[in-house]
């Protein structure tokens, strides 16, 4: 599962694809926390623009990346989230403590 | 209730498997013409079902999984899916939002997804003998059918 980064002046963006499942979800956090250890963001906006399917283990991902973000002092967004994934996350809460653009 | 087709899966306990379940269950279900945000919410539970069996029945070693897909009357799909692993001793702790005895990747929300996509869920389950995670969505007839 790829996890593509672009970063510029310490603003990371990272863009999530395929099918982001509990099989996918240990590398792609591992991959998460590599892009943010190297760029220390101060903000980082995860684009999901790309997901086609994802269920808990995405919101475990969020939750784990929004705390890594926290803990650096950073800020974090989520965008272009596809239906799908939206449904997820609401039924988790998720919008109350991550923004969703 | 009078079932109109069903179709029986096992495969072990390998986390690439996830996958094949959801799209297998999603497969079936196209013969009741879902919507696709139907068929999306079978995909998911499905995926938690089959995930917490792959992640929770049998955490050393590699088990059978068996799901179940039946048509019932009235549109209904019920999806059954069991292990015959180590079993849960509280099922009313495990059903609990953000409780879980996983690891970071997984959030404790497995259950929560299952009952807000589905119409009805049922866990049993006895310890050392396994779980049985049974679960019905009822299709909407669409118009013009």
């Amino acid at each position: 599962m790829p996890v593509k980064c672009k970063e510029e002046q310490r603003h990371l963006t990272a863009r999530v694809e395929g099918e982001l499942d509990h099989h996918q979800a240990r590398e792609v956090m591992e991959e998460l926390d590599r892009r943010i250890d190297a760029a220390q963001p101060r903000d980082l906006t995860l684009d999901l623009g790309g997901l086609t399917f994802t269920d808990s283990s995405g919101i475990a991902v969020l939750i784990r990346t929004y705390r890594r973000m926290g803990q650096i002092r950073g800020a974090m967004r989520v965008v272009n989230t596809p239906p799908q994934a939206q449904k997820v996350f609401q039924a988790a809460g998720l919008e109350r403590l991550i923004r969703f653009e | 209730m009078k079932v109109e087709n069903q179709v029986t899966l096992e495969f072990p306990s390998r986390s690439a498997n996830e996958s094949f379940a959801r799209t297998a269950a999603a497969c079936f279900a196209a013969q009741l013409d879902p919507t696709l945000e139907e068929v999306n919410d079978v995909k998911t539970a499905v995926s938690e079902a089959v995930t917490n069996a792959i992640v929770h029945a049998y955490p050393e070693k590699l088990g059978k999984v068996a799901m179940k897909l039946r048509i019932k009357q009235d549109h209904i799909l019920e999806i059954v899916v069991k292990d015959w692993g180590v079993g849960i001793a509280d099922v009313d702790q495990a059903r609990t939002p953000l409780f879980t005895t996983g690891s970071e990747e997984r959030s404790g929300m497995g259950f929560t997804i299952m009952e807000s996509f589905m119409d009805t869920l049922k866990v049993r389950s006895t310890p050392g003998k396994g779980t049985t995670v049974t679960m019905a969505r009822k299709i909407a007839r669409r118009a013009g059918r």
